[in-house]
């Protein structure tokens, strides 16, 4: 989606991506011993979940990406949201929760707060960025650490169980684990939510003012400024921008693991998320990126966690290939850069 | 040395190379003797710095002859060719910075004693080099970050000389060096010469090569397409070579006439540089500021538009006070501009020519506010076409264009926000001589406007170290000496050495 290289080298490039994402399912879709199902129903419904949370994240993962800079913080800002969802549907006396006098109310005020507080961190990452002049790595692998900190300190070091009524309120069905179809129309309620606004983050990168900045921004932030972009406020924008979509990454999370908050999940997770667009083609110098590679990159990255479990492989076995396949990855994306300069 | 000046030291015959479906060398000849300096000249794209590459062992030729001392020369690397005696300084120094002079000079050819480094020959061949190439002073122990950019330049030549090279092959050593560095400089290339190293001396200025070669060679489009003798042939024939057709005059000058003021300095001072720079500039007129490199002309220019902080003084747009404020408001008041590194500063490499263009004035590309991509490359498909741009289109990468047309891309996005005043910082540093031709002509139509087509005459003010472009190009010049910027007076009363008396401060009758 970034206007770089001509029509049909970007078709190329995308039909590249698919065909990855094709081979990597039929190899797994091949290879898998028959009894353990990867192509089974139920184990379909269980990657579209974990695709959702993934690619939910790596949306703002992939502006603040283009945008020149990176959020460690993602991980933790994903578990922050997921505890503060179920801390407030948790809210009221034991016997007495407000959840039971507000069932729609108080959902709407979960996610709310959820977003919040992530946009919140965002707003500090982008801040600090700015304002400090500190590379983001550093400034987001702070935040990451503290934002791990508050959630353990909201939950008191345990996991959070909001009461059995919210198992049947619409937060928790947007992934409701214990179904082995893929209701709604087709796709569970998060499956559609990403894909909107996949959508429309995409339309918004290439159409709007803000969007041609970020990349500008992410090219030459000397050319940008040079050419009059704010860029303070656009740098603390994307880093809202990114902590928006790990609130919604973590509301989708907290559904995922059956209505409940654990602090401890979701670590590590900002890889994954940093993966996903950087297999996608975004390129951690700024300027390049995609979402709709991020989404596959976002597949990708799934059906290998996922297919490395059904294969029986041993944890290290599936670090290794992982690992493997983000460089293999990136390496083919530049030599076909390099062939083109 | 009992060889005949007659027999060249080194000949290259038929030389043609090809990366991919690009012809870069289609052959290519040349002839070089001991002791003699050659010119090579071309535009950027003519395959120059493939030649030198294929010269020096970085690439291989694909076909052709090339022979050194009688004998045949295939070098099989950049190492290879450096112990044949063919050394190569790139315009992009390749020092390590953290390493010492001596360490750097002796990468690679480290005297041991055994396993051991003999540390007590190395600071001997060091010292020697060091003293070759004209720093006596300075101690081999300094480290390389710790010099300044010439002194760098000349570290890396004792390293040639180290090795004992005798073909030496400089690319256009002088883009970064002030005034005094390059007489530094041709003198160490005489000394050279004076002992029998052959020299190819690549660069776009033509005074220099006219102080300081024996012969030139002109390349355009990959062939070698003239040679002769430095101060036979007129300047004007070799530009036609290089160019490939006649160019009338480099500096047109149409009739012009200054209408009002549009931008006013009134004592305008920055955080350090400039301490005091006062000037009008009205429509139709193109003013130049001359001065050393480190005078405060770039830093005025900056905390005009924003990009510095101002430390005094007023700013007047249209008879307007214009307080200081950032790049965005500058752009909204009508000013541009184009910043002396294109490369870091000006242009973003790996984005689109239409983006880069359209980047300050993305208005009107699409309905509500919003940008459509289609839109911004029909928006720079005009300047593309008038300018003109050579390129494959608005969504090219700009990274993929030449030196001359990355510049005329960070130009034309003044005219695509159609600017009032122009600023233009050193607006033609390193660019072939057609490129040049065509931003002067530009520069000039710019400042004489169109009244036909509504195009009221704009306000250019240029910065320039290069002296011949500001007599050429300006109505009037100032001097800036340490951060002061002089009155501007008309260009017919200056000339080159006047300008550069008063740039050294030795113009105080002014």
């Amino acid at each position: 989606m970034s206007a770089l290289p001509k029509k049909s080298s970007r078709v190329l490039t995308l039909l590249g991506r698919l065909a990855a994402l094709a081979a990597v399912y039929a190899f797994f879709a091949i290879l898998t011993p028959a009894g353990k199902g990867f192509t089974s129903d139920a184990n379909t419904q269980l990657m579209l979940q974990d695709i959702s949370v993934v690619a939910m994240a790596a949306i703002g993962m992939t502006i603040v990406i283009i945008a020149g800079g990176i959020d460690l913080s993602a991980g933790s800002a994903i578990a922050l949201a997921m505890i503060t969802t179920a801390y407030v549907l948790d809210l009221g006396p034991e016997g007495n929760k407000l959840v039971t006098a507000h069932p729609v109310l108080l959902p709407l005020g979960a996610v709310a707060a959820a977003i919040g507080v992530s946009v919140f961190i965002g707003f500090l990452n982008g801040a600090l960025v700015t304002w400090l002049r500190i590379v983001p790595f550093i400034i987001t692998l702070g935040s990451m650490q503290m934002a791990r900190g508050f959630a353990k300190l909201v939950a008191n070091e345990q996991n959070i169980y909001p009461p059995a009524e919210v198992q049947d309120l619409w937060i928790a069905r947007l992934l409701d684990p214990s179904k082995n179809l893929y209701t709604w129309p087709f796709l569970p309620v998060a499956v559609w939510l990403v894909i909107g606004a996949a959508l429309f983050t995409a339309l918004f990168l290439r159409y709007t003012r803000l969007g041609r900045h970020i990349f500008a921004l992410g090219s030459n932030e000397k050319t940008a400024v040079l050419c009059g972009v704010p860029v303070a406020r656009t740098k603390i924008l994307v880093y809202m921008i990114g902590g928006l979509f790990s609130g919604l990454a973590g509301v989708l999370f907290f559904a995922r693991l059956g209505a409940i908050g654990q602090p401890t999940e979701a670590i590590g997770y900002e890889l994954f998320v940093i993966a996903a667009a950087v297999i996608g083609g975004a390129s951690l110098l700024g300027g390049r990126g995609t979402i709709l590679g991020t989404m596959i990159g976002a597949l990708i990255i799934t059906i290998l966690r996922n297919g490395g479990v059904k294969m029986g492989w041993p944890q290290y076995t599936q670090e290794i290939v992982m690992g493997a396949v983000i460089v293999v990855a990136v390496a083919i994306d530049n030599l076909r850069q390099r062939g083109r300069t | 040395m009992t060889d005949s000046a007659a027999a060249p030291l080194l000949t290259v015959h038929g030389v043609r190379k090809a990366f991919g479906a690009t012809q870069a060398l289609k052959g290519v000849d040349l002839t070089l003797a001991r002791g003699e300096v050659l010119a090579l000249i071309g535009e950027n794209g003519a395959g120059k710095s493939t030649l030198m590459k294929v010269l020096s062992g970085a690439h291989a030729a694909d076909d052709g002859e090339m022979s050194l001392e009688g004998a045949p020369y295939r070098p099989a690397g950049p190492l290879h060719a450096r112990s044949l005696g063919v050394c190569m300084i790139y315009q992009e120094l390749a020092l390590a910075p953290h390493l010492s002079a001596m360490e750097n000079i002796l990468l690679g050819i480290e005297p041991t004693r055994g396993p051991f480094m003999d540390w007590g020959r190395a600071r001997e061949i060091a010292r020697r080099a060091l003293d070759e190439v004209g720093l006596t002073a300075l101690d081999p122990a300094t480290l390389v970050e710790d010099l300044s950019i010439a002194e760098r330049q000349l570290v890396e030549i004792a390293r040639a000389v180290a090795v004992g090279c005798k073909v030496l092959v400089l690319d256009e050593p002088t883009s970064s060096l002030t005034q005094r560095d390059v007489q530094a400089l041709f003198a160490l290339v005489r000394r050279l010469k004076a002992r029998g190293v052959a020299i190819v001396y690549i660069s776009h200025a033509l005074e220099e090569i006219e102080a300081l070669c024996d012969r030139f060679t002109v390349m355009r489009d990959g062939e070698t397409v003239g040679a002769g003798v430095v101060g036979q042939v007129p300047v004007h024939r070799i530009i036609a070579l290089m160019v490939g057709r006649e160019v009338a005059d480099l500096y047109p000058r149409s009739p012009r006439v200054a209408g009002e003021p549009i931008l006013e300095l009134k004592t305008l001072a920055g955080a350090k540089f400039p301490r005091a720079a006062s000037l009008t500039l009205r429509r139709g007129e193109v003013v130049g500021i001359a001065g050393l490199i480190g005078s405060g002309r770039t830093e005025t220019l900056r905390a005009l538009f924003g990009l510095d902080p101002v430390g005094g003084g007023e700013i007047h747009v249209r008879g307007r006070l214009a307080p200081p404020a950032g790049p965005g408001a500058r752009w909204a008041q009508g000013i541009g501009l184009v910043s002396e590194d294109r490369k870091t500063e000006g242009l973003a490499q790996n984005l689109s020519i239409a983006e880069n263009l359209t980047l300050s004035h993305l208005d009107g590309l699409g309905p509500w506010g919003l940008v459509r991509p289609s839109r911004q490359n029909a928006a720079a498909e005009p300047w593309i076409k008038a300018f003109p741009i050579k390129c494959q289109g608005g969504e090219q990468p700009v990274e993929a264009l030449s030196g001359g047309n990355q510049q005329k891309v960070a130009i034309a996005r003044l005219l695509h926000h159609d600017c009032d005043v122009l600023l233009l910082d050193e607006p033609t540093r390193g660019i072939d001589v057609g490129s040049k031709a065509q931003i002067y002509a530009w520069i000039d139509k710019l400042a004489v406007g169109d009244p036909a087509a509504g195009k009221a005459p704009k306000a250019v003010l240029v910065v320039s170290s290069y002296l011949p472009e500001l007599l050429g190009i300006c109505d009037r010049i100032a001097v800036m000496t340490r951060g002061v910027l002089g009155e501007a007076r008309p260009v017919a009363g200056w000339t080159e050495h006047s300008l550069m008396l008063a740039a050294t401060g030795q113009d105080q009758a002014a």
